[in-house]
């Protein structure tokens, strides 16, 4: 059934943008040309992340602050292979993209890891750069209540995260 | 900046790390290594990702984000309450959330500035501006396309099974940023 949700969508779509008589074809065309142009943007990115994620990994850095940091993340249920994820997902969102990629390859992307990495990454948004972005564009300087508000929901999805990943899959 | 520190961090880390156990040769090969593997992934996610960006913008205008605009109304009015008086900033806000729900964050970040501007007094931030942006932090996102594509190039052949708990997931964390936004708004006076 789910195999469906997918191609449907894609036709549904093209079907009702053509019966509003909207050419469909060249609008996808410039969309797909501006996901190039997102790619061409990501991809220095990628490159950096991963060369620094897969050093880090090498080093043995990894499994050093994982020991070091399971009694917390255990405590919170979070597996503390996705610390790194925890703590760059706020900052900068292809970063966290390249982090979590690694642990998909690393554990397997149907691992729990690897799943529970997925669901942080598609349920929580890059909260700093947004704060940043909005704050800056208005000259706001007292933000008030809007951090801890933001991060107290980014702390709600991890915790989601490892939880439902826990209840679904196993 | 804040990059900048973290990759220095990041390297200098697994330096350290690798001097203590004694793993720089595994580290040395870990340079080049990574470096190929953020092109492999790039690469491999590139279709997928323009394939997407092409349906969102086309959703866009096929009126999917005005269909669903009219959904939102009773919500919006509820969590901002200036935009039953004010239908540019319903417009923009509705247009900031669809654009989200449907992942085109390169539509969602303008209209969300634009209902900022208008929710905007003086340099302390309003509840309802506190409100948006904790929304924009918070993910809505129904289909993370571009997640899907990283799972799909990883060999998962099953890239969506994962939506249930990304959903279920993404609503306690958008109702939790907006529950403690309403109490701390209560709470914390300008």
């Amino acid at each position: 059934m789910t195999d469906y949700i997918v191609p449907l969508l894609l036709f549904l779509v093209c079907a009702v943008a053509l019966g509003k008589r909207e050419n469909s074809y060249d609008i996808l065309l410039s969309g797909a040309g501006d996901g190039l142009k997102l790619m061409v943007k990501l991809t220095p990115t990628l490159i950096l992340l991963l060369t620094a994620v897969t050093m880090l990994r090498a080093s043995g850095a990894v499994e050093l602050a994982a020991d070091f940091l399971s009694p917390v993340f255990s405590f919170f249920g979070i597996p503390p292979e996705t610390a790194l994820l925890v703590l760059i997902r706020p900052i900068s969102g292809s970063a966290a993209l390249a982090v979590g990629a690694e642990l998909m390859t690393r554990y397997g992307v149907d691992s729990q890891i690897g799943r529970t990495a997925a669901v942080m990454l598609g349920s929580t948004e890059t909260t700093f750069y947004t704060v940043s972005i909005y704050f800056g564009a208005l000259g706001i300087r007292r933000t008030r209540y809007t951090l801890p508000a933001a991060l107290l929901a980014d702390l709600t999805g991890f915790l989601m995260a490892a939880l439902t990943t826990r209840l679904l899959f196993s | 900046m804040v990059m900048s520190w973290i990759f220095t961090a990041l390297v200098g880390a697994s330096l350290l790390a690798a001097l203590t156990l004694g793993n720089g040769s595994a580290l040395a090969a870990a340079v080049p290594e990574g470096a190929a593997a953020g092109v492999t992934l790039a690469l491999s996610i590139a279709g997928s990702v323009c394939l997407w960006s092409g349906v969102g913008k086309l959703m866009e205008k096929a009126g999917f984000t005005k269909a669903l605009s009219r959904l939102l109304h009773p919500a919006v009015c509820f969590i901002f309450p200036e935009a039953k008086e004010d239908s540019v900033l319903e417009s923009a806000l509705c247009g900031n959330i669809c654009a989200n729900i449907l992942g085109l964050g390169n539509a969602a970040t303008p209209m969300g500035i634009r209902a900022a501007r208008r929710l905007h007094k003086n340099d302390t931030a309003g509840d309802s501006l506190c409100r948006l942006i904790v929304l924009n932090t918070a993910s809505l996102q129904l289909i993370p396309t571009n997640l899907a594509a990283i799972r799909v190039s990883l060999g998962c052949s099953t890239p969506f099974d994962i939506l249930p708990a990304v959903w279920l997931t993404g609503s306690c964390s958008v109702a939790v940023g907006l529950t403690a936004a309403f109490l701390l708004g209560r709470l914390w006076k300008t």
